[in-house]
């Protein structure tokens, strides 16, 4: 296969999708976690400040999702097909739930009843809540393996995807997305509200720390395969070491009500997780439980050399566009929020 | 049911919702940049309110649209597995463009559009509008592209046989520049424009006959009545070049069209028929050799019909497909007729003394709404058996691991969240509507408001 800077291209679009999914997951992963406190805040006025703080980003975060799928689907077009098919249940209902999350943003404002109200910061709170859930009960049975068969299709049942691994990534995700969110909200807040946040955030670095030593011991104890690499090569040992130093960093930084920084470390730890879930994964983009010679790998799964290659080329066009005015819009709205008549 | 036609309900059903709300996008966005535009070339105030009023109802149709057309790219994977590894390696550029230069181009000015007024220079707001719009063009352009590729595949070989059959990409360009994909593309985006243009014609209609924002109204009629105008009057060119390759590509779909079976005959053009798919006649109205004529502009040259195809190579909803294609194109010459009549109206000045006509304006937003689902069903269906034309049959491109009731589950639960949104939808429509433009002055955090009118107007 053809390389660029001493990479395949399958590598570059395993790391493209990645970077892409990362993207994600650090963006709408604050917005979720947002979401899923929402209830906590009791005020009329602190729930709107705290919908506006998202209010204008969550959607061009969302669309890091649809860029996602669509270059997973363009660069492995078998692990869409096989993952999608496999798990249809779990993502029929991220559908779902992202649909009401959409729909409760912009529908809440726009009538003054409480009932109304209420309504809708309920099913916004519980879609973000449900959708943090499935994004790591996916993520979970990645991590775990599917009955993939020869004909690099799933065979398992279709509620296998609900086990106890899942449910425990799942929670571990909406922990961290939690943790997350609250330090966003406290980057765009003042007063009141931020008094309260500084005791949710207290919460929620325990609810983190808690949930992601639990699943990293049965990581270790129950899926050894996940640990493979690293006792094979113990140079990689630094990327786990980098890990818990930036996790470590959040309650200090947390501390010193020096969000910004905070923020910065929370959003590495969600990339350095990720990339420690690529390095045991690479070159298996799905692992087969019915024996590894059924494994999806980024080579066996790729489009044509052509087709990555032609991909890349849009993907280097379009990345600094992309990056130039995701960067221009935050610097717009950057400081805290302010209510006007145009806000949610 | 089976899972085929349980999929094909679903994607069917999930695809037209969705395709309510991106035309609207769509066209609204090209009139708020007009609208806009005039607001920094003449610095009138009118202008200013008009795109205010109307970036609310764009950030309506916006976010339903977003929300719900995420659910057909997930669905590729989940209801059209076999699908989406054929076609993956020559559709993903595709659809990776889009993401990448259209949605979030899109997604990333919008919240300047609309949360930006008073944060940024009236210039750099105009630059977010105009992103948003261009943005949203560039998305119709690549899934239109998708889908013209579907229609008529080039660019491609395909590997591998039997189920491991796929389709990889050869030549890009030829691939973006399929047979189909410009005249289609044409055809879309003025179908968008239309469905934007009479929205924003039915509601000041409405005003104007309610006696409310007169002054405001009347100018914004007269801005979208020239987009409606200009724009029926292309469709009847955008779509006859669609027929015309639909003709030479797909002869199948085209005899569908108009319910033509002899396998090589002069073929007629009906204004109404009813098909007979039996007996294989279609009685109606119609114009003897017409089809013919439109083709080769000759009304004796014979065209091939359905019966020159094997059985199980042409589509079956004969009927459906021939009433789909009829109803748009009637749709699509009463809107030539209506907008052309305006126009003279306003020519004699006296467009807004018709109530008649303001009343007719009022009602036929749906119209055009209606030509772009029942055009696209006819396109669609007219497709079928096929998924991507003469190579992958729809039936073989279903997910193999998926069962019916997971799809029914699924059918059942967009079903109920749908008919929510769309009650939401038109209530929330139909509120902002009453409420109107807000005339009231603005606090204006804004500083170069006037000096950027100015620069505009001297140049």
């Amino acid at each position: 296969m053809a390389t660029f800077l001493g990479l395949d291209y399958a590598t570059w679009w395993f790391l493209l999708v990645g970077g892409v999914f990362s993207g994600y997951a650090i963006l709408d992963g604050f917005d979720l976690g947002a979401g899923a406190w929402h209830l906590f805040f009791k005020k009329e006025k602190s729930r709107r400040i705290a919908l506006n703080a998202i209010g204008p980003v969550w959607d061009g975060n969302e669309v890091w999702l649809v860029i996602g799928g669509g270059a997973l689907f363009a660069g492995f077009p078998v692990v869409y097909a096989t993952l999608f098919s496999a798990m249809y249940i779990p993502f029929m209902l991220f559908l779902a739930f992202l649909i009401f999350r959409a729909v409760s943003i912009e529908f809440r404002s726009k009538e003054p009843m409480l009932w109304w109200r209420k309504m809708w910061d309920i099913s916004y709170s519980l879609a973000s809540i449900m959708l943090a859930i499935l994004l790591g009960v996916v993520l979970g049975n990645v991590l775990q393996g599917f009955a993939i068969g020869a004909d690099m299709e799933f065979q398992g049942h279709w509620l296998s995807f609900i086990n106890p691994y899942a449910i425990m990534v799942g929670l571990t995700t909406l922990a961290l997305f939690m943790m997350h969110g609250a330090i966003y909200l406290l980057m765009k807040t003042e007063g009141r509200l931020y008094a309260k946040l500084r005791l949710l955030l207290k919460r929620g670095i325990i609810f983190f720390i808690v949930m992601f030593s639990i699943t990293s011991l049965y990581t270790l104890i129950y899926i050894p395969h996940l640990s493979d690499d690293f006792k094979n090569n113990p140079a990689l040992f630094i990327f786990p070491l980098l890990a818990f130093l930036s996790i470590a960093n959040i309650p200090r930084l947390a501390n010193k009500k020096k969000y910004h920084s905070a923020f910065i470390f929370s959003s590495i730890t969600v990339a350095m997780l990720l990339i420690l879930v690529a390095i045991e994964l690479y070159p298996v983009m799905l692992l087969s439980t019915l024996g590894e010679a059924y494994n999806i790998t980024i080579y066996n799964a790729a489009s044509s050399e052509k087709s990555l290659g032609i991909m890349l080329t849009i993907a280097a066009i379009g990345t600094p566009l992309v990056l130039a005015y995701t960067i221009f819009v935050y610097k717009t709205f950057a400081g805290k929020v302010e209510l006007d008549e145009t806000s949610y | 049911m089976d899972v085929e036609i349980l999929s094909r309900i679903q994607f069917a059903f999930t695809i037209s919702f969705h395709y309510i709300y991106p035309p609207l996008s769509i066209g609204l966005g090209l009139i708020m940049v007009i609208m806009e535009g005039m607001y920094l070339r003449t610095g009138e105030k009118v202008y200013e309110v008009m795109t205010r009023f109307w970036t609310k109802i764009f950030a309506l149709t916006f976010g339903i649209g977003v929300a719900t057309g995420i659910v057909m790219e997930f669905e590729f994977g989940t209801n059209w597995a076999t699908y989406s590894r054929y076609v993956g390696d020559v559709f993903g550029s595709a659809l990776a463009a889009e993401g990448i230069f259209a949605f979030a181009l899109e997604s990333g000015f919008l919240g300047i559009l609309l949360f930006g007024w008073n944060k940024v220079s009236s210039k750099v707001h105009f630059i977010a509008t105009i992103g948003v719009w261009l943005g949203s063009m560039f998305s119709a352009v690549w899934i239109v592209i998708a889908n013209s590729w579907q229609q008529t595949p080039t660019g491609y070989h395909v590997v591998g046989e039997g189920l491991e059959a796929r389709a990889e990409i050869t030549d890009f360009w030829a691939m973006v520049f399929n047979p189909s994909s410009v005249d289609r593309l044409t055809h879309v985006w003025l179908g968008a424009f239309l469905a934007g243009a009479f929205l924003v014609l039915s509601v000041h209609a409405y005003y104007i006959l309610k006696g409310r924002f007169v002054e405001l109204s009347k100018r914004a009629f007269k801005i979208a009545l020239i987009v409606a105008t200009v724009f029926s009057l292309g469709q009847l060119f955008t779509g006859h070049h669609s027929a015309d390759g639909v003709a030479k590509n797909q002869p199948a779909k085209l005899a569908a069209l108009e319910g033509h079976f002899d396998s090589l005959a002069v073929a007629d053009m009906y204004i109404l028929g009813w098909v007979n798919k039996e007996d294989q006649k279609v009685s109606g109205i119609k114009i003897p050799g017409g089809l013919s004529f439109l083709l080769y502009q000759d009304f004796e040259t014979p065209v091939k019909g359905l019966n020159a195809f094997p059985e199980d190579e042409r589509p079956s909803a004969i009927n459906a497909i021939f009433q789909f294609y009829h109803i748009m194109v009637a749709i699509g010459m009463f809107l030539i007729a209506l907008t052309l009549f305006a126009s003279f109206q306003w020519w004699r000045g006296k467009l807004f003394e018709q109530k008649w006509l303001l009343k007719i304006f009022v009602l036929v937003v749906l119209l055009p709404q209606i030509a772009n689902q029942v055009g696209w069903f006819a396109a669609e269906m007219g497709r079928q058996p096929w998924v991507v034309y003469d190579l992958l049959r729809t039936s073989d491109a279903l997910s193999k691991v998926v069962t019916a009731n997971q799809v029914l589950f699924s059918l059942i639960l967009f079903t109920i969240i749908y008919a929510l949104l769309f009650g939401l939808f038109i209530y929330l429509l139909n509120k902002k509507i009453k409420h109107g433009p807000n005339e009231e002055p603005l606090i204006d955090k804004r500083t170069h408001q006037k000096e950027m009118a100015n620069i505009f107007k001297n140049n």
